[in-house]
């Protein structure tokens, strides 16, 4: 049994999608109707129901490897290297008196669609490097070795570097698929844990680290010089700005 | 395909790319089979990159999602045309729809869930999808479907009712076996 209401507006009402009166009006409604109570009810059951079961699938591997490829048909080349490190170069020095004027985090776990997906993307794909025979494309702490495997994978600059004065000892690099692109990848190793850096080219502006956590990984986000990291590890938060500084500084 | 020069192929990536998954999630609920689903999607991401540059900023997902919807009518039509023509009608389909065996054989609600969301025709699956799996606001389904928003709420309410009862009589039919 349902009343008119239900049929105009309760669906409405319940996405909180109706305007201030039409809301107002459905509320007055409520007070004295028997049905549509129990159908708001209903909804939610049903709405909760939907999000518990997890029904969004997301793209596989193969289809985001397959737009990959559409998009790069030739392979990579270096040409880009040169301006991208000058821009690099010029944002370092920007970010260094950035630094020195005091350099500020936000801890504000980004919200919106695409750092969500991104993150969650980030964590899933370090999860995976983790396993066994997966963790490194080229394994070494030396840094000109590390670049050097990469020259030619990349279009831009890469700067790895070794930390291990610092306390975060380069392991080595591969690379990665995030967002259908491939990505660079360095792994350090701390006490006990392994933090892998992603890295790939934006046109975005530089960012302050902004930091979040997803299933008991944090990870940490900035930009620089055109050059986006995004840094994950099972390590405390502290480690990873640390590691954040030790490239930044 | 590969027309774009590099800088607008850096905004597609950056822009567009990252919703590949809400790409395949909505091929994959539309045409109900994942390997589909992966053609269909790449066919519509494609189709977004050549036409990119008609693209002139605003929501790149309903732009994305409005592609991807079209590449899947005109591969149903092509391939499952009998799909296609089930009427947009409650009473007809309730009749119609193929709710039984297989839902209630189903074990866990996921299942359940996924069986009785495909049972519906394709029209209300798409639009749950979007609002519930997908997140979307009425403009925004108004804007991927083509729909007026008005039309949004009343279509919404209605798939949510005929999921509700697929699901409803499911329960039903189990019942009754366990009794």
């Amino acid at each position: 049994m349902r009343c008119d209401f239900a049929d105009s507006l309760l669906q409405g009402y319940f996405d909180g999608e109706l305007s201030a009166p039409s809301a107002a009006e459905f509320e007055r409604h409520l007070q004295h109707c028997v049905h549509c109570p129990v159908e708001l009810v209903d909804l939610d059951l049903l709405r909760e129901r939907l999000q518990l079961a997890q029904l969004y699938e997301a793209a596989p591997a193969s289809l985001r490897k397959k737009i990959h490829a559409d998009l790069r048909p030739t392979a990579p080349t270096t040409a880009m290297s040169q301006p991208l490190l000058w821009h690099w170069l010029a944002a370092a020095a920007v970010l260094l008196l950035l630094a020195i004027a005091g350099w500020r985090v936000s801890p504000v776990l980004r919200t919106d669609d695409y750092q969500a997906e991104l993150a969650e993307e980030i964590v899933d794909a370090h999860v995976h490097s983790l396993q066994p025979g997966h963790l490194t494309g080229i394994s070494s702490s030396d840094e000109q070795a590390v670049k050097g495997w990469f020259k030619g994978r990349l279009t831009f600059a890469l700067p790895a570097r070794d930390f291990a004065n610092d306390g975060f000892a380069l392991e080595g690099g591969r690379l990665d698929v995030v967002e259908g692109r491939s990505v660079a990848v360095l792994v350090y190793a701390r006490p006990g844990h392994l933090i892998s850096v992603f890295i790939w080219p934006t046109r975005e502006r530089d960012t302050s680290p902004r930091i979040g956590s997803r299933q008991g990984y944090q990870w940490i986000d900035w930009r620089k010089g055109k050059i986006e990291f995004c840094a994950v590890s099972e390590a405390p938060t502290s480690d990873l700005l640390q590691l954040q500084w030790l490239f930044t500084k | 395909m590969n027309d774009l020069d590099a800088e607008d192929r850096l905004r597609f990536e950056q822009l567009v790319l990252p919703h590949a998954d809400a790409a395949f999630n909505l091929a994959r609920w539309l045409l109900r089979k994942r390997e589909d689903a992966e053609e269909v999607a790449q066919e519509a991401l494609l189709r977004a990159c050549r036409f990119f540059r008609g693209f002139h900023g605003g929501d790149a997902r309903a732009w994305l999602l409005q592609i991807v919807r079209n590449t899947c009518y005109t591969w149903l039509e092509k391939k499952r045309p009998m799909e296609l023509s089930v009427e947009f009608d409650e009473e007809l389909h309730l009749q119609t729809c193929p709710t039984p065996e297989t839902i209630a054989i189903a074990g866990d609600d996921r299942e359940r869930l996924s069986r009785a969301l495909e049972t519906l025709p394709p029209r209300f699956r798409e639009i749950l999808v979007l609002r519930e799996l997908e997140g979307c606001s009425y403009k925004e389904i108004a804007a991927i479907t083509s729909i007026p928003i008005g039309t949004v709420m009343s279509s919404l309410s209605r798939a949510l009712r005929q999921l509700y009862s697929v699901l409803t009589n499911s329960y039903h039919k189990e019942a009754v076996r366990e009794v």
